[in-house]
């Protein structure tokens, strides 16, 4: 009988660091008027930083919260039915039907009523995030703005369009959010929030690429909870800080070979949003010794990429390591557009190109020396599950296993664990791996 | 009437047609999905273009290629062009809507390429800045099409192209405006025919046929007493049967406000200064579909206005299953319907009617506004 590696593992020692700030950041969103601070809601996908230059605030991000809403059942059908109850659908949006949910019944996940936000903010990206911010907005009787995402890849100019574009628009959104706040815009706190948001969104990239040695020394259930820093508040000084530090021991267990598992005989490229409320699914496959390595929605929605001198992913460059300027209220605005034209996450789903993603997702599996991929048919989300279809035909292609599943990232009425688990083991089997814990 | 018959004759055979306008003229076919397409360009170049509509059959080709959670239509969509119904088109066109069309196009182009598509970004009309960046976006489709077919289109041919857009535009919204009267010339099926046939034809036929039927009708005051007024809304609904139903239990439909219908041409272009700036204002400010209807959903009001203008007592809100925009926007305009005291029928479609129980609920729908109505009287 072949003999099984086995690695050494630890615990992440920054691991209680970013449990601390996720919750102290809700307890911040949940005191925020009586901090004096503004309160703004949006999505958390893009352009967190453009009300820094108002001062004292915080971003209340759709997704996460919603996300954080899910994990709880009992919560999670309160918030669903609340919303089926005003005539909404229940194959809309998940992440809609948990924030709305939860405005509706005028309960904060982490305590309380729900924060009335000064305002939304909104980019209109998959067909939900322009509408939903509508919603709170009506409900809630507060001031929105909605920013328009140039997708075009068309003709010779397209990227100084689209620059162009978003630049204008930010202009517009920063006079419109001195008129309904009553500030005046700071443009120093704008310029340090881009540089922020530039540098962690780097640095998650960083950290997603030292997952391609082997043994990884992260595994995907466990990247969550380090992952949503970026996504809630990448624009802050806090979540840098959080991931020098991350990235600085993710590097050091590198170094000393310390796995994410102590057995890895398959890695798996994953997709999609996952099923919040049940992500043991991961510890399930890990009795096969099957880790999770990353997904292009953990990668590319916080982290930022370019194509290294090697034809490699690796971390996108600063704005200051590009020699972008950022001394004036101009210079961030072109920055951050630049930096949104550039993100994958964007430009491989929701571009006029045809169907980026697919070759992306065949790349990443290479890079990340995967043996196969899992891809999650999210009904709770049609901007990350547009083209899944073809994202598995790719990989069949390719040469490369796949499995697929339905489910929903929110909602356990559409989630068949016992199905799910037993399409792994078929899977795991047709793989040749076989389980080295019950 | 005969103009009937032609307009059902080109929607049935939409393919015959489009080959028989090849053979005829020696121009080229372009398919165009959504309404955002700037057409008047395709047409300024020679080039016909058709709206890809729904066959209403079911399939099983286009399963492996989109998710079963996105939209009947969208599937039905791709299954025709994967099972090669339109491999007569020399190119595609779309202007970007929802996910769920941006799909049925992209996979389209993958194992169906032609020989040109664009895909072009339009915006939602959020922005000072939509009309500048779509300008620029319509430019740029135009150079790539002058460049595909080596060699430009000539400004006569884009104002004569524009104009015959415009005619059409306004011709159909004569006709809509008809629909205003007590006893409505034509029904809502006839209505359906013409809007449908027009998205297939030559817009030059159609503007013939357009003003026989006007010069028909324009003095036409009979039909039936007391038919329930209704509006159809929703997303795109080529589903002629579903209308025949509605209007077989006593009831017209005298307006719509859908992809396939009058916000095709309820705005105009005015002719005026640098026409593409003027395309690109026409389609930035038609009456939004619900995934452009964003900020104070300026489409609303559209819609609440016709509801007016044309005396609608009930609204069918028709739309294709699993739509996140329009079901978005049901609350919303469910309420608003309520304040008028207009009641509002939801139902969701599939690529295939569910004859029977759509025509209970139909049924229900229309004995509670006639009581409504005798309760009122």
């Amino acid at each position: 009988m072949a003999s099984i590696t086995r690695y050494e593992t630890r615990t992440l020692e920054c691991w209680p660091k970013a449990k601390e700030l996720r919750m102290s950041f809700y307890k911040e969103v949940a005191r925020a008027r009586e901090l004096g601070k503004i309160l703004v809601s949006g999505g958390s996908a893009v352009i967190q930083a453009l009300p820094a230059g108002l001062g004292d605030y915080i971003f209340l991000g759709g997704e996460p919260y919603a996300a954080s809403v899910s994990t709880d059942m009992a919560f999670q059908q309160s918030c669903s039915e609340a919303v089926e109850a005003r005539g909404f659908a229940q194959d809309m949006c998940g992440y809609v039907r948990m924030y709305l949910g939860s405005m509706y019944r005028n309960q904060f996940f982490f305590g309380g009523e729900f924060p009335r936000p000064h305002f939304c903010l909104q980019m209109t990206v998959c067909d939900s995030q322009g509408k939903w911010f509508q919603q709170v907005s009506e409900h809630l009787g507060i001031p929105y703005f909605s920013i328009d995402y140039p997708g075009s890849r068309n003709g010779d100019d397209w990227y100084d369009r689209g620059i162009k574009y978003l630049v204008d628009q930010f202009n517009e959104a920063i006079e419109w959010m001195e008129k309904v706040t009553g500030r005046t815009y700071n443009d120093e706190l704008l310029i340090q929030a881009v540089r922020n948001e530039c540098m962690s969104t780097s640095l998650w990239a960083d950290v997603c690429c030292l997952n391609k040695n082997v043994p990884a020394p992260l595994e995907h259930k466990s990247m969550f909870p380090l992952w949503v820093i970026g996504v809630m508040m990448r624009p802050r000084k806090d979540a840098v800080d959080f991931y020098s530090i991350l990235r600085d021991e993710v590097r050091e267990r590198v170094k000393k070979g310390i796995a994410a598992l102590p057995v890895e005989q398959c890695r798996i490229m994953d997709d999609n949003i996952p099923p919040w409320f049940m992500l043991e699914m991961y510890r399930y496959l890990e009795r096969y010794g099957a880790v999770a390595v990353g997904s292009h929605h953990t990668f590319f929605l916080a982290g930022s990429f370019e194509t290294g001198p090697d034809g490699s992913l690796v971390r996108a460059r600063t704005p200051d390591e590009r020699g972008l300027p950022l001394r004036t209220r101009e210079d961030a605005l072109r920055a951050y557009a630049i930096w949104h034209m550039e993100k994958h996450f964007f430009s491989d789903q929701f571009s006029s190109e045809v169907l980026p993603k697919p070759e992306m997702f065949v790349r990443t599996v290479r890079e990340w020396k995967c043996d196969c991929a899992i891809i999650h048919q999210n009904r709770g989300c049609e901007g990350n599950s547009q083209g899944g279809a073809e994202d598995r035909l790719a990989l069949l292609h390719a040469g490369i296993p796949v499995l697929t599943y339905e489910g929903n990232m929110v909602d356990k009425r559409e989630l068949n664990m016992v199905q799910i688990k037993e399409r792994f083991d078929s899977f795991m089997e047709n793989m040749g791996v076989r389980k080295i814990k019950d | 009437m005969k103009i009937f018959d032609r307009f059902q004759e080109v929607i049935d055979k939409r393919h015959e047609y489009a080959r028989d306008w090849k053979a005829r003229t020696g121009g080229k076919v372009f398919g165009n999905m959504c309404i955002y397409v700037p057409q008047e360009i395709i047409y300024a170049a020679g080039i016909l273009p058709v709206r890809i509509l729904g066959s209403h059959e079911t399939q099983d080709v286009a399963e492996s290629h989109i998710h079963q959670m996105f939209c009947p239509f969208c599937r039905d969509v791709l299954a025709q062009g994967l099972q090669g119904r339109y491999d007569y088109l020399d190119g595609m066109v779309m202007a970007q809507t929802c996910l769920h069309m941006h799909q049925a196009f992209n996979v389209w182009q993958i194992y169906k390429p032609v020989l040109y598509s664009y895909f072009l970004s339009m915006p939602s009309p959020v922005s000072h800045k939509c009309d500048e960046f779509f300008t620029a976006e319509i430019k740029s489709f135009k150079e790539s099409l002058e460049k595909h077919l080596g060699s430009p289109v000539e400004p006569a041919d884009l104002k004569r192209s524009m104009e015959v857009y415009h005619t059409n535009r306004s011709l159909l919204r004569k006709i809509y405006d008809l629909r205003k009267k007590e006893k409505p010339p034509i029904s809502g099926t006839e209505a359906a025919q013409m809007m449908l046939a027009g998205l297939i034809m030559d817009k030059e036929e159609h503007n013939k046929l357009l003003v026989e039927l006007y010069e028909n009708i324009k003095g036409k005051n009979e039909g039936p007493e007391e038919e329930i007024r209704l509006m159809l809304l929703g997303s795109e609904n080529d589903d002629i049967e579903f209308i025949k139903l509605v209007e077989e239990q006593g009831a017209k439909i005298v307006i719509d406000d859908i992809c396939t219908g009058s916000r095709n041409f309820w705005n105009n272009t005015t002719l005026k200064g640098d026409p593409i700036a003027d395309l690109a204002a026409a389609y930035v400010n038609m009456p939004p579909c619900s995934i452009k209807n964003i900020g104070a959903r300026p489409g609303f009001k559209h819609t609440m206005d016709l509801a007016k203008e044309y005396r609608v007592q009930g609204v069918i809100y028709a739309i294709q299953k699993f739509c996140d925009t329009y079901q978005f926007d049901f609350p919303a305009m469910e309420a608003l319907f309520k304040e008028q005291n207009i009641p509002i029928l939801h139902l969701e479609f599939d690529v295939t009617l569910a004859v029977g129980q759509v025509k209970n609920r139909v049924e229900a729908f229309l004995e509670m506004l006639r009581v409504s109505a005798f309760e009122l009287v």
